[in-house]
């Protein structure tokens, strides 16, 4: 099952780098993608990085980071989450930061309907 | 590493800079060709090599460094310490090794050291005084990993060269490079065939103002 976890730019804003990154990661190891608003400074994500590689082991494979913006130049694998995310849940012009474990990125690259499906039992579920 | 380590590092720092010499860093995610530009750059300039290459990613796993190159033009002179690093990734998976041939002991090894590469590349990047980025031209320059390490450098205001590499390949696509980092020099270069490297030398003169 996939599992996403939007995270507001007011969850992290008064949190200090350092405990950001373990928020952020926190969430990751949890086999969640993270949908963070806004973006991090590239210091943090050194450090996202860093902290990541402490951590990896024989089934935590790292990460993969991604941001959205009016800019990016998107990839194929991007343009679908992007439609699909940017139409759901955001309103916002901070952009947004995906995070998430490497070896489930994987999975939806491999078979991006997954992420179709999802969408698709989370309409389901506020329709009720 | 903590309060300490921080102080440490700058003492040692201080301790063995020398006047005037320059660290030069060699950046860039895995398997980008780093190493093969490095060897390049000492063995026109030293007459030899500094690291191993392979087509398997995260063949270097620890800091490199060549003391001591000078590079000569008609009219000028730059001596420099050259650092080659490991590749910066956000994912290492030994499994990816396995595919490529490697035993699963070997395998899981390189994983591990690799993370500590990476771990190190980072920690070093405060200590460079420039830095070549040499990015695979073949691939998307729009990668997070590439972002991020050229991020680091501008916000602590190390002068960067992107290097456009492997331009002997047919997929190769400088100008791709050129558009993901409009405000970043771009050399298109093949360090393994040695095209325009002489333009490449003449770019780290303009890079560390000589
Ligand atoms: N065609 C082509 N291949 C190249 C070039 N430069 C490097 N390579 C190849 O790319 C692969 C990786 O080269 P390395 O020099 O080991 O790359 P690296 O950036 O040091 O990689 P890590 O140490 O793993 O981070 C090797 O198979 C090289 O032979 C180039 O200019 N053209
Ligand atoms: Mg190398």
């Amino acid at each position: 099952m996939l599992t996403l976890q939007f995270v507001p730019h007011s969850e992290i804003t008064d949190l200090n780098s350092e405990k950001k990154i373990q928020k952020l990661l926190k969430i990751v190891r949890e086999e969640k993608i993270i949908l963070l608003e806004g973006k991090l400074h590239s210091n943090e994500k050194s450090e996202l990085i860093r902290k990541t590689m402490e951590e990896i082991d024989e089934r935590f494979k790292g990460i993969e980071i991604e941001e959205l913006d009016a800019q990016a130049k998107d990839q194929a694998f991007l343009q679908k989450i992007r439609t699909v995310f940017i139409n759901l849940l955001l309103g916002s012009r901070r952009g947004l930061t995906i995070i998430g474990p490497a070896s489930i990125i994987k999975e939806i690259k491999k078979d991006p309907d997954k992420i179709q499906l999802f969408t698709e039992e989370q309409k389901k579920k506020k329709k009720k | 590493m903590g309060l300490f380590g921080n102080f440490l590092k700058k003492f040692l720092k201080a301790l063995f800079a020398k006047k005037g010499q320059i660290k030069l860093g060699i950046y860039g995610p895995p398997n980008g060709g780093k190493t093969t530009l490095a060897n390049k750059i000492t063995m026109d300039w030293l007459g030899e090599e500094m690291g191993s290459v392979s087509p398997i990613a995260h063949e270097t796993r620890e800091i490199q460094i060549k003391e001591q190159i000078t590079v000569k033009s008609k009219n000028k002179e730059l001596t420099f310490n050259l650092v080659d690093t490991p590749g910066i990734a956000t994912k290492i998976d030994y499994e990816e090794f396995i595919k490529q041939g490697m035993e699963e002991k070997e395998a899981k090894s390189r994983a591990k050291e690799a993370t500590k590469g990476v771990i190190d590349s980072i920690k070093w990047l405060d200590d460079m005084d420039a830095v070549v980025v040499v990015l695979d031209s073949t691939k998307d320059p729009y990668s997070q990993v590439n972002i991020t390490i050229i991020g680091n450098l501008e916000a602590r205001k190390i002068p960067v060269l992107i290097v456009a590499n492997k331009i002997d390949l047919k997929k190769s696509d400088i100008k791709k490079v050129q558009a993901a980092f409009p405000q970043y020099d771009v050399i298109g270069i093949s360090a393994k065939v040695g095209t325009n490297i002489d333009a490449f030398y003449e770019a780290l003169f303009k890079l560390t103002n000589r």
